[in-house]
């Protein structure tokens, strides 16, 4: 008997909400960078089902914001306005996974904007700016995960499989690179990087600092397991057989390193979405007006709106979920692993 | 036991001999120099910049550089820093010390708390109290960072019961030296706790999975079985035997005691190595940048000596590891 791994159930979770983040351009009701300057710093708008008068409503609506009296930026509920939620609802066109053109939204209303989580200082939905903002993030977490766990794969794979001077001398290299300070190298990395770049450039620039700077872990992993592997009985007998070095390590090498490596990339890829918010909270990474989940929170660097404007915080709460899907998959992941391990150990035994 | 010691230090030496190489290397990659600025600027002379840039060396090849740079940091003044005006040590010298007073007290106190709620959590594995724990822990471990800071900060803001941001307040000089103190200890509450929050569901884990694992074992039974009260069974023979992984883990913590908190530093605006760190990485001045991951690998190098050394001194196996060599 055997129950289905945990670790389904996490990349299931996983893929939900990836999913809502490829597809941001349906999900998120307006287009990230559509300014409204007449309102600035709109608080969120809270969804109601019964109205001012205590009465029902099947369709989920929000109350217009109006400008409180005698003020300039504390607006208030407007209660003779309802602003129903249509679905499916057609407005801004964008382009699905890059290619497909459309213009139909979950959803949207038709003469006021609601704004879930407020608006920035350009009147920009915060909303659609977080899922679309989630797109550089994650993409710069995943991209640059895939470079590290690339160059710990050529690194750790040639030192564990060629062995002698040549493992000590990239064993030496790793453990340098393990003893910086991983933050502040990707700092010094970025600092004699040009600071002022497009956005795609940015993007990338980002995506290679990262990945140039977390490689040594894995290296130092994937060698341990390409060091056993290599003299694991069937990997002696392919070689006795006269077996290339390219055919050893696409059959029965690489393989072997496979779960260390999906174990690291659930590792890696948070710390590299949060490596990439980092640098552009700090302004070194990805710069206005594209939005990622950095860039967002950069505002509240400003005293004034830390004070004035609390929503501009609640993006950073949003990202939770995601981190909190990538931990349980690792941590699952690993018991797999053990468990694994255990049961190959008892075949072996037997 | 002498060549344990002289063997780990004169790894921990060509560590940092290769960092510092290797930061250099990263300047030559670097295009534009901290003169560059002031190219655009039309009162000063391409002569003037030429003759800046040879004063402080930009434009020798890197290896006398490196030896200069080299020289400097053995007199004890780490280079030259352009936007100070003035040898880079003592400014990060002051700094790392505000940054020390953050990170040490984080440390401890997280530690502090971990150790005796790891140990109560491992006691009651798998039960209730031990789950909603680990709940708590997960949940804690899920929010960044800079979230944490954050949201932190949003809420001194909102309740005014901290301050938002520096190291004391502006009538610091005038205050009596209790005075002094409760105004320092209430400006580092908020950073602190953003430090124990963040590095305390690690250690929490850590310390209940290494406990947990001894508690399994065949001598905690026999012990138990002696009739050994239950806390010293925990806490002199249980943490005892669990002490090898923290004792590694530890040696982390004190390596990263310099730049652990650098993002806490600047969002905080603490006036630390990482504000300082990040505005010269902006205005380019290379050296303070240089001098700062230096010391800080240092940090983190030194951290990992301190944990061999106590490692050594606690776990009998590696002793004879080493004699046997």
């Amino acid at each position: 008997m055997r129950s289905r791994p945990t670790f389904v159930r996490w990349l299931v979770i996983l893929g939900a909400l990836h999913a809502i983040i490829v597809c941001a351009g349906f999900f998120a009701p307006y287009d990230p960078i559509e300014q409204d300057r007449k309102n600035p710093y709109l608080p969120p708008m809270p969804l109601h089902l019964m109205d001012a008068q205590g009465r029902l409503h099947l369709r989920p609506f929000a109350y217009a914001l109006k400008l409180r009296e005698g003020t300039f930026d504390q607006y208030e509920q407007d209660f003779t306005h309802p602003v129903p939620m249509k679905l499916f609802t057609s407005g801004s066109g964008y382009r699905l996974l890059g290619f497909l053109p459309l213009r139909t939204h979950l959803f949207g209303s038709e003469d006021t904007r609601i704004c879930l989580l407020g608006s920035d200082g350009y009147g920009r939905d915060q909303f659609s700016r977080l899922l679309y903002g989630g797109q550089i993030s994650l993409l710069a977490g995943i991209l640059g995960a895939a470079c590290t766990l690339l160059i710990g794969v050529c690194v750790g794979g040639a030192a564990g499989y060629f062995g002698g001077w040549r493992d000590d001398a990239l064993m030496r290299i790793t453990e340098l690179f393990m003893a910086l300070p991983w933050l502040y190298l990707l700092f010094a990395l970025r600092a004699f990087l040009p600071l002022s770049v497009s956005p795609l450039k940015a993007f990338f620039l980002i995506v290679a600092v990262i990945g140039a700077v977390g490689w040594a872990r894995p290296a130092r992993l994937v060698r341990g397991v390409v060091l056993s592997a290599k003299e694991r009985d069937f990997v002696r007998a392919a070689r006795g057989f006269g077996a290339t070095h390219g055919y050893l390590w696409r059959r029965h090498i690489l393989p072997e390193t496979s779960s260390v490596l999906w174990t690291q990339a659930t590792i890696l890829v948070p710390q590299f979405v949060l490596a990439e918010m980092t640098l552009s909270f700090l302004g070194l990474g990805v710069p206005e007006p594209v939005p990622s989940w950095g860039n967002l929170l950069s505002s509240l660097q400003q005293y004034s709106v830390l004070v004035s404007y609390w929503w501009m915080y609640l993006p950073a709460l949003a990202m939770v979920p995601f981190f909190l899907g990538y931990l349980g998959l690792a941590s699952s992941l690993q018991e797999q692993g053990e468990a694994y391990k255990i049961e190959r150990r008892g075949i072996l035994g037997a | 036991m002498m060549r344990f010691f002289l063997r780990r230090l004169r790894h921990a030496l060509f560590l940092l001999a290769g960092v510092s190489i290797l930061a250099f290397l990263f300047t030559t990659l670097a295009p534009g120099n901290y003169f560059d600025e002031m190219r655009l600027n039309p009162q000063i002379s391409p002569e003037t910049l030429a003759a800046l840039r040879a004063q402080y060396q930009l434009d020798k090849p890197l290896a006398l550089r490196y030896a200069s740079w080299m020289n400097s940091v053995l007199h004890g003044q780490m280079g030259f820093s352009f936007a100070y005006n003035g040898p880079v040590a003592p400014l990060l010298f002051v700094r790392a010390r505000n940054t020390l007073l953050l990170t040490i007290t984080a440390t401890l106190i997280a530690w502090v708390i971990a150790l005796p709620l790891g140990v109560w959590s491992a006691e009651r594995y798998g039960r209730l109290p031990d789950r909603l724990l680990s709940w708590a822990a997960a949940g804690l471990l899920v929010i960044p960072d800079l979230a944490l800071a954050l949201g932190l900060l949003v809420l001194a803001v909102r309740t005014g019961w901290f301050p938002t941001g520096g190291m004391t307040s502006l009538d610091f000089e005038s205050l009596s030296f209790g005075g002094k103190v409760r105004d320092l200890v209430w400006h580092m509450t908020l950073p602190v706790a953003a430090l124990v929050f963040s590095a305390l569901p690690l250690l929490l884990r850590h310390v209940r999975a290494a406990v947990a694992e001894v508690l399994d074992a065949p001598f905690v039974l026999a012990a138990k079985g002696h009739g050994i009260p239950r806390r010293t069974l925990l806490y002199r023979y249980a943490l005892r035997a669990a002490a090898n992984p923290l004792i590694s883990l530890f040696g982390f913590s004190v390596g990263a005691l310099l730049s652990g908190s650098l993002l806490v530093e600047v969002v905080m605006s603490w006036p630390g190595l990482g504000p300082l760190l990040l505005e010269s990485i902006l205005s380019r001045d290379l050296y303070i940048v240089i001098g700062g991951v230096l010391l800080s690998t240092l940090f983190l190098v030194g951290g990992n000596f301190l944990a061999d050394i106590l490692l050594y001194w606690a776990d009998p196996r590696i002793r004879t590891e080493t004699v046997a060599r």
